[in-house]
């Protein structure tokens, strides 16, 4: 038994550090491996804020309140008694947070101030100026780097991990991990395994999400036999900056203050969007919603441009986007209200859209679905945890915004103690070879990449990965599209084999590290398509025309994926939902 | 921009034990790249100009929009960050160098730890009691928030050391975002207990009294973070510390 027991954290974005934090703080030994330095995880990026039911606004909100919208807004499909939890301990977060010096934005009385966020009443979010996300994850990165310095958190940065180290009794008893500088395999002992390694936009090809949001670790992991669950569910923000490298969120607020939809009339119509006259633009929410106009709810507005560009083939320029226009609006209403996120927009496109109107398109963002979990953040791996997006507990079918900051800080809480007494329980293990078994497996599986003599191209793969899942299993889903998707996706696989590395040396490559999760972005692509086809009903963010309804009898259940290695695919089955709390009533708002 | 192509020159080393190489690249123009869309786009068909094979490059980053400070390097010269740098807003050829004061780990990626080293050094952090649930934490009037939310949108780019003529080898400077950090926790009401510690921290060689007030670190700074008033404060400080010193011996 060890009772300063020695755990291994993947991932330095919220949920990961949050676990280390609690960690450190009862007394273990924390091993902190990332890809990027911690301080850069996607964490970063989160710019609206976190909820809690501090109720400071005299409006009568309470726990049970935020508890009731988040299990409402993800269409029942959570399983409750840990959203409720999680609901219950939001406001000592937010204290907490507050006391490690997070910049939150204050009210005059110098207490927290508060924001309406979509799915609610209430104003339930604390937010950091328009960089929340940034400010929650230094917070918690200084309070590790104190750990560290006190010698109870290594870090291992720059630092990739492959796979976990299984002993013959499947309990989990370290990891596979490679140095992205070196490209040296190395495995790693610990008493028990949390993975906290975020989402999955990658695999979609461009997101809101940044470059290392693969799901790289979640596959790796479910081929070795963790459940999977709800990997169909994946959020699509209806308005996003398509850029060339990735997508950008534009906020809501933009058609909040007059920003009017539209595409040309003409399919592949070349004209400068401010030469083409009115009679000749399609307002298609305007004249599809005449009551609410462009600003229909979320994901109405993203079904009907994704609608305007994939089926009605009017995308500007024959391409995936369509104009927000704030051209008509006042310069000055505008830098009034818009001038933070007009910023970003000139930032990243160049153009000013108080000019030009800015070309926006729906993009993926954030992925529901993920490792299955047990209220303790224990997958069915015994001495493996999984936390933050990458983990499905929390957000059902859909997640309400500013939700997800607080399911990562939480998770993380949980799933520290838990592993540490998980560790201090189990009796030490006598080594019996799988360190050496599982080494040898991810040296061979890299010599066998690095050499291959192919022909193709990991980044076209990943293209064509990336253009396909985005078509046919995001926003619209027919089944018909979704076998069409899998058919393609074994193609990939298939293709893979063939792969041939533009770049074979064994220093910082990272074409072949790309390589690397590329297949296993492959493999987990088939858990969402598969799940999404089976899934026969409408919920939440998943959307079949053929099954508009939400279908409680059927699919009041969480998708689980098995890998079956024989087959080189996943196998379904279906858990209830614990619905103990609150009994499951139609969605609408 | 009639451009149909883009041009580019990028200093490449294949490791940090090898020298470094130029290499030109020319790919095809799209509206609204920036610099790791072409990048990306290299990596697509690593082909240089003039018809020779070569390797993708290498180069760090993340978060694509100017908030995680992975992708800093020279870009024509000027010290920036990659995701955030328009192609359509460049001269080209678009010269492309790793940061020149820090090791080369390959190619336009450097090893930037040195800036979380400093940071542990002068204990950037708000040393709270625990973790468990305390109460509410100080109050802060809205002017505080404002004053304090600029200083904590730092986002360890090192740009600003780069750019620093003081920060080398020689001084050992630690550079003007570890300063500005300081500044931040010694202002906060409870991160201020280690406030002479890490004023001690800043003394010394390659401490504070190294900048020579050239102020390229604040022109260069993408967040727009006040770095000189930081220096000047935290200065400030400093020299009161050390004069205090004089009398507790
Ligand atoms: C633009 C945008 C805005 C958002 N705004 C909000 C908001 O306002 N409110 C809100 O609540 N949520 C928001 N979200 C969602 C929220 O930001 C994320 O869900 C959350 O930050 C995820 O945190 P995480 O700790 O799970 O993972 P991440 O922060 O993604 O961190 C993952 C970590 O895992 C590491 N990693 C990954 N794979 C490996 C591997 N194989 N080996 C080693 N390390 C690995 C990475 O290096 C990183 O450290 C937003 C998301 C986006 C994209
Ligand atoms: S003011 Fe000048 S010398 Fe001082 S840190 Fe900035 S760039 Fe360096
Ligand atoms: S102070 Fe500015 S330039 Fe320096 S590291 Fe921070 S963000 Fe980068
Ligand atoms: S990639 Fe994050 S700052 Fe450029």
């Amino acid at each position: 038994m060890a009772s300063n027991p020695r755990i291994i954290v993947v991932g330095g974005g919220l949920a990961g550090l949050s676990a280390a934090i609690k960690i450190a703080e009862i007394g273990g030994e924390v091993d902190l491996f990332s890809i990027v330095p911690v301080k850069r995880s996607h964490s970063v990026c989160a710019q609206g804020g976190i909820n809690a039911a501090k109720n400071l606004k005299g409006e009568g909100d309470s726990t049970w309140q935020h508890f009731d919208d988040s299990v409402f807004g993800g269409d029942f499909l959570a399983n409750q008694p840990p959203v409720k939890d999680m609901c219950e301990a939001a406001p000592g977060i937010i204290d907490l947070l507050d006391r490690m010096g997070v910049p939150f934005n204050r009210t005059p009385e110098g207490l927290l101030d508060f924001r309406r966020f979509g799915g609610t009443l209430y104003n339930r979010t604390a937010f950091a100026g328009a960089t929340t996300g940034q400010q929650l994850l230094y917070a918690l990165d200084e309070q590790v780097r104190r750990h560290e310095s006190e010698g109870k958190v290594k870090k291992y940065e720059h630092w990739e991990f492959l796979s976990g180290v299984i002993d013959s009794k499947g309990i989990c008893r370290g990891i596979c991990a490679m140095d992205l500088h070196s490209m040296q395999v190395v495995t790693f002992p610990a008493d028990a395994v949390i993975i906290c390694t975020g989402g999955v936009g990658a695999i979609f090809g461009k997101s809101t999400n940044s470059v290392v949001c693969t799901g790289s670790a979640q596959s790796a992991l479910y081929q070795q036999g963790a459940y999977y669950a709800n990997g169909e569910f994946i959020q699509v923000h209806p308005t996003c900056i398509p850029g060339d490298d990735k997508l950008r969120l534009m906020s809501e607020s933009a058609r909040g203050e007059g920003g009017r939809v539209w595409v040309p009339k003409k399919p592949g119509d070349k004209r400068d969007p401010k030469s083409v006259p009115e009679n000749e633009r399609y307002y298609f929410l305007e004249e599809r919603y005449p009551k609410y106009g462009n600003l229909v709810p979320r994901d109405i507005a993203t079904r009907e441009i994704h609608k305007v560009v994939y089926e009605d083939g009017l995308g500007i320029d024959g391409g995936p986007m369509v104009y927000l226009d704030l051209t008509h609006i006042d310069r000055k209403v505008l830098d009034r209200k818009l001038e933070g996120i007009l910023e970003i927009y000139e930032k990243f496109v160049g153009d000013d859209p108080r000019d030009i109107p800015m070309k926006i398109f729906p993009g993926v963002h954030y992925t529901m679905g993920g490792m299955w979990v047990d209220y303790k953040q224990a997958t069915n791996i015994p001495g493996l945890y999984a936390v933050g997006e990458c983990d499905y507990q929390y957000h059902g079918a859909n997640r309400l915004g500013a939700n997800s900051l607080l399911s990562c800080i939480w998770g993380g809480f949980v799933a520290g103690p838990a592993a540490v007494q998980y560790a201090r329980s189990q009796p030490t293990a006598a080594s019996n070879g799988a360190f050496d078994a599982e080494r040898k497996r991810q040296d061979e599986a890299n010599a066998m990449l690095i050499n291959n003599q192919g022909d193709e191209n990991p980044f076209k793969i990943w293209r064509e990965l990336g253009d396909i899942m985005t078509r046919n299993c995001t926003v619209i889903r027919y089944n018909k599209n979704l076998q069409e998707t899998d058919v393609k996706l074994v193609e990939l696989l298939e293709r893979f084999r063939r792969v041939n590395l533009s770049d074979k040396t064994l220093w910082a490559n990272s074409t072949f590290a790309f390589a690397r999760q590329l297949y296993n972005m492959l493999q987990l692509a088939r858990v969402i398509v598969q799940g999404a086809a089976l899934r026969n009903e409408s919920r939440g963010s998943h959307y079949k025309p053929d099954f508009p309804e939400r279908d409680d009898k059927n699919f009041l259940k969480t998708t689980k994926a098995s890998f079956a290695p024989d087959a080189d695919e996943p196998r379904f089955e279906f858990e209830p939902v614990d619905t103990s709390l609150i009994p499951p009533r139609a969605r609408k708002y | 921009m009639a451009n149909k192509s883009i041009l580019l020159k990028i200093k490449r080393q294949s490791d940090p034990q090898h020298a470094a190489i130029w290499e030109e690249f020319e790919i095809p123009y799209r509206p609204n790249m920036n610099v790791i869309s072409v990048l990306m786009e290299i990596a697509l068909n690593p082909v240089t100009r003039q018809g020779k094979p070569t390797t993708p490059i290498f180069y760090d980053s993340n978060c694509l929009e100017e908030v995680c400070g992975s992708c800093a390097m020279r870009i024509n010269g000027r010290t920036r960050m990659a995701c955030s740098a328009l192609v359509d807003q460049l001269e080209q050829p678009i010269v492309l160098e790793p940061f020149s004061k820090f090791p080369v780990v390959r190619d336009l990626a450097v090893d930037r730890s040195v800036l979380f080293e400093n940071l542990k050094a002068v204990k950037a952090w708000v040393p709270i009691d625990g973790t468990y649930d305390l109460g509410s934490g100080p109050r802060m009037l809205p002017e505080e928030q404002e004053a304090a939310y600029p200083l904590s949108r730092c986002i360890s780019c090192c740009c600003c050391m780069e750019a620093c003529p003081q920060f080398n080898q020689s001084t050992g400077f630690v550079g003007a975002a570890t300063i500005s950090q300081v500044r931040l926790f010694n202002t906060h009401p409870t991160g201020k207990a280690l406030k002479s510690e890490r004023l001690h921290a800043l003394m010394g060689d390659g401490g504070i009294h190294e900048c020579g007030y050239a102020q390229n670190c604040v022109e260069v700074c993408p967040k727009d973070i006040p770095l000189t008033r930081s220096i000047a404060e935290v200065g400030g400080a400093v020299m009161k510390q050390a004069f205090a010193d004089l009398f507790h011996r």
